[in-house]
């Protein structure tokens, strides 16, 4: 994985010492909370409904065991012992002190981490595949044009101020784990008809108040075109993006408004200005950062065979692990969701241990999710029994990946000054219900998503079944959406009708899933059978 | 009732009037009537206090709590934690902000 050089750690350290500066006057009251604001929040601290918020950017959702254990450290340390992973593959701690800001990021400092981009309108966090480098069906690696995009973005002085906050996504693999094309760019890794290597560009997706699917503009951009062709986009966007208006903000509403023929014609525009401006950077800066991402020391030979006499870690290994690339390997996740659990919370126990069974069984390397889970990429299959083993000593070990119990839930009214109603008691009681019941295994694959509102931080328009939490008149009240994917058949779930309260929506998801029980046919997950039979008998069974 | 709620500027801790000071705990907020926004300034400059705002407030079996939901969550701290919470040895807090 990519390391810090002298430059990346410079910048770091600098912006540590100047943010211990912005910090000190504002505590000695040379700075107002208005002067303050945007500092602190251009370095990750928020002010949420309890307490100041830190959250930290994990580029590409890539970390090593030392990055993990700090991580650890610090929820012990400055918080109240436990973090919670995000949705942009980040983590956040809920109960920082401003006197204590300082030095957390020194501390993360010191393990190539930071809280830059991760607040404010500018280039968020670069998020990808959290199989990049692991899994058959990649191209190549995405992560290297994920760490040259973060580079490239990170301080560019003509991006910081942009009309509201910009995501951009890489994949290389026809599936899409990363909900790529809700984002407001997602790029994808292809190859052309002569086998050269490229980037597809889509452009003006994401989800929020308007949600929307980010259209193709440019099937091929060469490689050593990739910055280019994305100062462009950004260039066009920062150019005519509104900014008297904070809802029609987002890249999405202009390529919307202006029409993606449009848009693209003054891309292209843009894009040929500055291939004359040689603003590239050199293909040798490239292959310096995929010399970091090369292949750990797979050993040959290794057994295939998992020995499953142990039902509960048979099944896990049915559940939550996935086929490697290399022969003798499994990528294996850990879920962040154990039953009544809140979505994406670890203690700073269990984010320890994690790090030191990534140093022992998985290259010393591991991932988050945008699902809000872990993922130990390299594991020997000789090797898995050991690693859930401990895994699930410590409670981490619930095999449901990919099923209803596996919410992505936003922290909503408990923690987020954004929100309009709870999202982890409704995944809370979702996930016992389905496990009481027994139905979960049946259902098989369902992919629900949680956001206490609107701003949609909890991915309810991409949930094969969403929920919306909106404020009723003072009263917490849940709207219902079936048949969104943020797959590679990326489509928009559809309201199915009245509200709910937090209990009625369980039982409204009960009557849904018991339908796609009864109706569906071989092989079908609930999105295909949803697909297939539409709205109206889910809306006769939920309202009926 | 109009009370005053707002955050500890050092420890972030959410804070409430109670006619002198800050306290932690809601049940001792004071109505503030039509000086909330007075007294807000002033804490504001002393750097007591960060992102004040007036909300409204009830009493319900004689004590104090905020109008709205969300407030009453930051009153007490996430329901989903009540360990964490100002009543961490009330099984029930959580009902509180219902």
């Amino acid at each position: 994985m990519y390391k810090y050089d002298s430059y990346d750690q410079a910048m770091v350290d600098a912006r540590v010492a100047e943010f211990r500066d912005q910090t000190r006057r504002r505590l000695e009251g040379h700075l107002t909370e208005d002067q303050f604001r945007p500092l602190r929040l251009m370095n990750g601290l928020y002010l949420q409904l309890h307490a100041y918020m830190l959250r930290v950017a994990v580029p590409y959702g890539t970390l090593s065991s030392a990055q993990m254990r700090m991580l650890g450290d610090i929820a012990d340390k400055y918080d109240r012992g436990y973090g919670h992973f995000t949705t942009r593959q980040n983590i956040q701690y809920n109960w920082i002190k401003l006197e204590d800001a300082p030095d957390i990021l020194a501390d993360l400092a010191t393990v190539e981490m930071h809280a830059i981009q991760t607040s404010g309108n500018c280039i968020r966090n670069i998020s990808s595949d959290q199989y990049a480098g692991a899994v058959a069906d990649e191209i190549v690696d995405p992560r290297p044009y994920a760490e040259l995009l973060r580079q490239w973005s990170s301080f560019h002085p003509e991006f910081l101020a942009l009309p509201r906050k910009f995501k951009i996504a890489v994949i290389a693999s026809e599936t899409d784990r990363a909900a790529m094309r809700l984002h407001d760019i997602g790029i994808k890794l292809v190859r052309n008809a002569a086998g050269e290597l490229g980037a597809a560009f889509y452009v003006g997706g994401g989800m929020g108040r308007t949600p929307m699917i980010a259209p193709l503009i440019r099937e091929f951009v060469p490689l050593d075109q990739l910055i280019t062709y994305s100062e462009a986009c950004l260039r066009v966007y920062n150019r005519h993006g509104r900014r008297d208006n904070k809802y029609k903000a987002r890249i999405k509403i202009l390529v919307h408004e202006l029409g993606k023929e449009e848009y693209t014609r003054q891309v292209e525009a843009e894009f040929a200005h500055l291939l004359n401006q040689d603003i590239e950077p050199p293909l040798a800066e490239l292959a310096r950062i995929k010399a970091q991402f090369v292949d750990p020391p797979f050993a040959a030979g290794l057994p295939d065979a998992v020995d499953r006499s142990d039902p509960d870690f048979a099944l896990w290994v049915d559940r939550n692990t996935l086929a490697h690339k290399a022969p003798g390997y499994a990528v294996a996740v850990v879920s962040l969701k154990p039953v009544g659990g809140i979505p994406g919370d670890a203690t700073a126990d269990q984010i320890r241990l994690m790090a030191d069974l990534a140093r022992e069984y998985s290259f010393d390397e591991l991932r988050v999710t945008h699902a809000q889970n872990i993922v130990f990429p390299h594991v020997r299959k000789a090797d898995l029994h050991a690693l859930w083993s401990k895994l699930e000593a410590a409670g981490l070990g619930t095999p449901n990946l990919d099923q209803i119990g596996d919410i992505i839930a936003c922290p909503g009214l408990d923690y987020c000054s954004l929100a309009n109603a709870r999202s982890i008691p409704v995944a809370q009681k979702i996930s016992e219900r389905f496990a009481a019941n027994g139905k979960q295994d049946a259902i098989g694959e369902l992919k629900l998503k949680i956001s206490g509102c609107i701003n949609a931080c909890g991915h309810h328009h991409a949930g094969h079944i969403g929920i919306l939490g909106v404020d009723r008149k003072g009263t917490e009240n849940y709207q219902l959406l079936l048949g969104g994917s943020e797959g590679a058949d990326c489509s928009l779930g559809t309201i199915t009708g009245p509200g709910f309260s937090e209990d009625g929506v369980v039982d409204a998801i009960e009557k849904a899933t018991d339908l796609y029980l009864e109706q569906r046919q071989d092989g079908e997950r609930f999105l295909d059978t949803f697909r297939r039979i539409g709205m109206a008998p889910f809306k006769d069974k939920i309202y009926g | 009732m109009k009370i005053l709620t707002g955050n500890d500027l050092r420890s972030g801790a959410v804070v409430w009037w109670d006619g002198s000071g800050w306290s932690l705990h809601v049940a001792q907020a004071a109505d503030v009537g039509h000086d909330g926004d007075v007294i807000a300034a002033r804490e504001v400059a002393a750097r007591a206090v960060v992102s004040p705002y007036v909300i409204d407030g009830e009493k319900v079996d004689g004590e104090v709590r905020p109008a709205h939901i969300k407030d009453r969550i930051r009153a007490l701290g996430p329901t989903v934690r009540l360990d964490l919470s100002l009543k961490p040895a009330d099984p029930a807090a959580g009902d509180w902000v219902i």
